[in-house]
């Protein structure tokens, strides 16, 4: 029996490596105080505050840097933080001036030279900011960031510093609502270290947040501390954040599960269905500013005539929103029915119902439509998404199926799946699409202007599909010049009206944000960007 | 010896121009990646065109090839999207990895030898047939069903293991994803080892051992292990290569910051800096762990000479 003996002996050898495996490990985050670990992605830019333009490293940016503005993460209003008045006559010239009393991390006061420096900084071609169209409004950009050749001056004509503490901004057009945007990362301040010692900043950040960085792996592990001496309102009421990369978030899921990990946000979309039994009253899913649209190629002639409008409005009409979000996303999207985000909140412009009728569905008027307008241009409908990364094929599917149902032909609609997201976004900066495709759009700041200007005004910098219209581009200047905020919205509403009435992009539906957490924590809530509110979480 | 091994050597050249110019153009085919960096919006022209330069992306694909592989000889393999040296990649992900496959390729010859061992030399009897049906399941179960599931049973129902592995990746960690990656190849082992002992029980040196009166342990580990494990060695050898490129799926799973994590990412951000270099590396080490087998041969075959 000396066969089985062994077998036994390989056995008990794989029990006891079990076991070690049990005892190794045990330093990732949840140990130590109250400091809680979190679910993160590596971010895909430097960590620059003019440079980062997507949720993993903005997570990191909202803890260590606070602006002149911030918005409130339940309301999404824009409230001074270290603002102490910013002044303006015209909605194009702005005096502003900072608080007495705001530090960064490593004792460096914050004057009005720390933001006027960071936002030249990011506007300047030469430092390849991502986000450099922010300053776009600022007069002299043109001059800093021409569209081609060289530029012609280091810094913006439309910044200038009067005070240690007070600096004017000059627009280049009136933009009232220019103030509220001053909370998007991209206008922070920044510490002289950033300048003069540029690649150790970026390997260790500084800033002026509730939190400080104590170590940081780049693509693995970044650990926060609370800052002690923040002089802000919103002190950490945890002792730090351990941030941790994962490649999965079905990983980060289970591991929440086991209480490896205290946070995770973004629950993938396979564990919806058992969430709520895993987890209990410890899942949260609140709206967010994502509106996710079908974008329309009017680059194509096939689909900028008159008769094309009717048929995108019949489209809009065979999409069963309501099933899909049910069935498929189960409550973490609801149908949308304006071009906006219920985050705005009815006085900052969210106007639900505005789509009217032709956001709700009605597969009879559907087909009516769409064969007065003279049948879908092609004769064949191909949605267009990246494959990567979210679970865009499910959602491709069922509205391609929903439109063939409407239509009452099965072959009709069809996905057509592009492999990366960098792919996705070349075709489509090439104008190659010849049918709709998947435009997600996340807010930079919780304005309605934010939702409208950037993606159907002529030529802006998110209108992938170039549709053009003067009488929508006409109504977002008044509004932008208008200086009463409520009418300045009535005139964004109506600009709206027109993206319905040539139904510019079809809505689809207002993406919510999700997290789930253990029992450790307390107080856990994501802001309108889908972030958690770090700073308010007790751990304990 | 000498001259076979610089044969082998030279003919390494070839395959590794080959090789990176294939993913080097296979990368590209793939289109412009400075388009998915800037979100879902249009880089601004000047801008992208200023990173396009930065990296290289404006000249023809012949001098982007020539000018990558010039940098590679002086140690500069580029770096990713986010600033970092290629190079500092590497020296990150390839500990990880090299910790993972040392334990899976561990599990693979003490575990897979030893029990292809005991049912080869009990052929027919009930634990020959339980590895024979234990074999089988584990190579028909795919590698993330294997995983997911112990992670979850071990590292959730029972709370024995952590589900996921520390950035630091300790062996301790790695046991139980090294165990997944190598269950599929443990399972070829046992198999391989088992017929490869079946055939060589009837051979004639065998019964000469045998006749002479050796002890049974001798007989089994001087004269039928030894001969019986050429095979085996060549495919745990080709496998060394393997586990460290097709860790992916079991990197993902456990959350190990690996080769395979940074080659997904790589490959989802279309950084050709990033993956060509990963995967330059693996190609040599493929073919050298070839190279070792084909010597490990002459040791384990004195019969087996290179001239």
């Amino acid at each position: 029996m000396r066969g089985v003996a062994r077998t036994r002996w390989v056995a008990g050898a794989a029990v006891v490596l079990l076991a070690l495996a049990a005892c190794g490990g045990g330093a990732s985050g949840s140990s130590g105080g109250r400091v809680l670990s979190s679910s993160w992605g590596d971010p895909q830019n430097p960590l620059e505050p003019s440079n980062t333009n997507e949720v993993q490293g903005g997570k990191v940016l909202d803890m260590i840097f606070r602006g002149l503005k911030r918005y409130d993460p339940k309301t999404g209003k824009a409230e001074n933080m270290l603002a102490e008045r910013i002044d303006t006559t015209d909605s194009r010239h702005f005096t502003i001036t900072v608080k007495n009393g705001w530090k960064f991390s490593n004792g460096e006061p914050v004057t009005a030279r720390s933001f006027v420096d960071a936002w030249n900084y990011g506007a300047s071609l030469r430092n390849n900011q991502k986000n450099a169209y922010f300053f776009g409004y600022i007069q002299g950009y043109d001059k800093v960031h021409p569209e081609t050749g060289t530029q012609t001056a280091d810094t913006l004509s439309g910044l200038k510093v009067t005070g240690p503490r007070t600096f004017t901004v000059t627009l280049g057009q009136k933009f009232s609502t220019f103030p509220d945007t001053l909370g998007y990362a991209a206008f922070a301040p920044l510490p002289r270290t950033f300048f003069t010692h540029h690649s150790a900043w970026l390997d260790k950040p500084v800033g002026n947040g509730p939190y400080t960085i104590e170590s940081y792996t780049k693509g693995s592990q970044m650990t926060l501390r609370r800052w002690a001496g923040y002089p802000g309102p919103d002190k950490a009421r945890n002792d730090g954040v351990t941030l941790v990369v994962y490649t999965d978030n079905n990983t980060a899921y289970t591991d929440v599960l086991a209480g490896n990990l205290d946070l995770v946000d973004d629950i993938p979309a396979s564990q919806l269905k058992n969430v709520r039994t895993d987890l209990g009253g410890r899942y949260i899913n609140t709206p967010a500013g994502i509106l996710q649209t079908l974008a329309f190629p009017f680059y194509d002639p096939k689909w900028n005539t008159s008769g094309a409008k009717k048929v995108r409005t019949g489209l809009s009409m065979a999409i069963n929103r309501e099933q899909i979000t049910r069935t498929i996303f189960r409550g973490t999207r609801t149908p949308a029915t304006d071009w906006t985000s219920p985050v705005l909140g009815t006085d900052g412009g969210y106007k639900p119902g505005l789509c009217g009728r032709a956001c709700a569905y009605d597969p009879a008027a559907a087909r009516k439509l769409v064969q007065e307008g003279g049948g879908i241009p092609g004769g064949r409908l191909s949605i267009t998404y990246n494959a990567d990364t979210g679970s865009h094929k499910q959602w491709v599917d069922a509205v391609c199926n929903s439109i063939n149902n409407a239509l009452g032909n099965d072959r009709v609609c069809v996905g057509n799946p592009v492999g990366t997201f960098a792919d996705f976004r070349n075709q489509i900066g090439r104008h190659k699409m010849t049918g709709p495709f998947r435009a997600g759009w996340q807010m930079d700041y919780p304005l309605i202007q934010n939702f409208l200007q950037p993606l159907y005004y002529t030529g802006a910098s998110s209108n992938d599909g170039k549709w053009s219209n003067r009488q929508f581009d006409h109504l977002v200047d008044r509004a932008n010049a208008e200086s009463d905020k409520n009418r300045a919205i009535r005139l964004f509403q109506q600009a709206e009206g027109v993206v319905r009435d040539n139904m510019a992009a079809i809505p689809l539906w207002y993406q919510n944000g999700s997290a789930g957490y253990t029992d450790r924590l307390h107080d856990v809530a994501l802001n309108p960007f889908s972030v958690p509110v770090y700073d308010e979480i007790r751990v304990g | 010896m000498g001259r076979y091994v610089a044969r082998r050597l030279l003919q390494m050249i070839p395959v590794f121009f080959g090789a990176t110019l294939l993913i080097f153009l296979m990368v590209n085919v793939m289109g412009d990646p400075i388009a998915g960096l800037c979100g879902e919006r249009a880089c601004d022209t000047a801008t992208a065109a200023q990173l396009r330069r930065q990296f290289g992306l404006d000249q023809p694909l012949w001098q982007q090839y020539t000018t990558y592989m010039g940098n590679v000889f002086t140690g500069d393999f580029g770096s990713a999207f986010n600033g970092q040296p290629v190079t500092q990649l590497m020296a990150s992900a390839f500990p990880v990895t090299i910790r993972l496959t040392v334990v899976a390729i561990l599990f693979e010859i003490v575990i897979g030898i030893a029990l292809g061992v005991v049912s080869g030399l009990r052929r027919g009897r009930p634990v020959d047939t339980s590895v024979l049906v234990l074999t089988l399941v584990v190579i028909s179960v795919p590698t993330f069903v294997t995983g997911l599931l112990l992670q979850l049973l071990l590292g959730v129902q029972w709370a024995w293991i952590k589900p996921s592995v520390s950035p630091e990746a300790s062996f301790g960690e790695l046991i139980v994803p090294g165990l997944v990656l190598a269950s599929v190849s443990l399972a070829y082992v046992t198999r391989l080892t088992r017929t490869s002992l079946a055939e060589n029980q009837r051979s004639d040196y065998l019964r000469t051992a045998v006749a002479k009166g050796l002890p049974r342990r001798r007989i089994v580990v001087r004269h039928l292990l030894r001969n019986s494990l050429i095979p085996v060695v060549t495919f745990i050898g080709t496998d060394i290569g393997a586990l460290m490129g097709g860790a992916i799926v079991t990197e993902r799973i456990f959350n190990i910051h690996g080769v395979g994590y940074q080659l997904y990412q790589g490959i989802l951000r279309q950084n050709t800096q990033t993956v060509v270099g990963f995967v330059t590396v693996l190609v040599l080490v493929f073919l050298v762990a070839n190279l070792l087998v084909d010597l490990l041969y002459a040791v384990l075959d004195p019969r087996i000479r290179y001239a």
